[in-house]
């Protein structure tokens, strides 16, 4: 499934969308970055609550298909300019991380 | 090592919060080259916590990616306090890092391990009082 087809069929709140043709395959939830960057695996879903920066750099440079902000964490519009440039797909979802996956877990 | 290709940056040890914009430069720039996507995905992994621990641990420094036939390099430097227990620094979980720098998702005392995990060879040279410099390299192969 891609990134665009997960979006659509959840109704996930669409934060950035460049590279909607990703491939979602498996899932890392976790805030901190070193944890996120030593664990996740290429096309993973990254489910974190953490809405600054760096977040882009380390969705970009993992490789995960796209990040997904739990609990209707936001982000400033920075950072949103910043994810589109580096072709970062980021969804949102008001619930917790648990309640995102429980629901998307089979498509993973 | 005849012909290789050289990137080189500048670490500016002021913003934490845009930290890591060298690695992620090299990442696009190694992508243009062609290169396999987890060989890119491993140095660009490595060089950013790297550059991370220039800037929150070190006021910054200079960064340099040698690119040869079969193998990249990525040699950190930097004029920090340098590291005093260097088997302690590598070990999980160890940091110094301030509760602000942890505030933004860092110091999870992980970044030297993720780098030593992620390339083929790591020698940290650090004195304390002068500096810290990394060097890493990851074969193409
Ligand atoms: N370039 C550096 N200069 C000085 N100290 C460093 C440097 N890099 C790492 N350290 C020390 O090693 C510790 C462990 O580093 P690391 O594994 O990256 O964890 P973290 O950065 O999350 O603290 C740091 O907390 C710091 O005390
Ligand atoms: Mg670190």
């Amino acid at each position: 499934m891609t990134v665009n087809q997960l979006a659509t069929k959840y109704a996930f709140s669409v934060v950035t969308m460049p590279e909607g043709e990703k491939i979602v395959s498996g899932c890392y939830v976790g805030d901190l970055l070193s944890w996120v960057m030593g664990r996740a695996k290429a096309g993973n879903v990254w489910v974190t609550i953490m809405s600054n920066l760096n977040v882009v750099a380390v969705a970009s440079l993992v490789d995960v298909s796209c990040v997904i902000l739990a609990e209707g964490v936001t982000l400033d519009k920075e950072i949103v300019d910043m994810a589109v440039e580096k072709g970062v797909n980021i969804l949102s979802s008001s619930k917790t991380a648990f309640e995102t996956l429980k629901d998307i877990a089979s498509e993973l | 090592m005849s012909e290789f290709v050289n990137f080189h940056f500048d670490v500016d040890g002021d913003n934490f919060v845009s930290a890591g914009q060298a690695s992620v430069k090299v990442k696009k720039n190694l992508r243009e080259m062609g290169l396999d996507p987890d060989i890119i995905r491993r140095v660009s992994i490595a060089m950013y916590e790297g550059e991370i621990n220039m800037v929150i641990h070190a006021g910054g420094g200079v960064a340099d990616v040698n690119v040869y036939k079969d193998y990249i390099e990525i040699i950190l430097d930097d004029h920090g306090p340098g590291i005093p227990n260097v088997e302690l620094a590598m070990q999980e979980g160890y940091s110094t890092a301030s509760d602000h720098v942890r505030s933004l998702g860092f110091g999870a005392g992980m970044g030297l391990s993720n780098m030593k995990r992620y390339t083929d060879d790591m020698q940290i040279d650090s004195t304390v009082g002068v500096g810290t410099k990394i060097t890493m390299r990851v074969n193409m192969e």
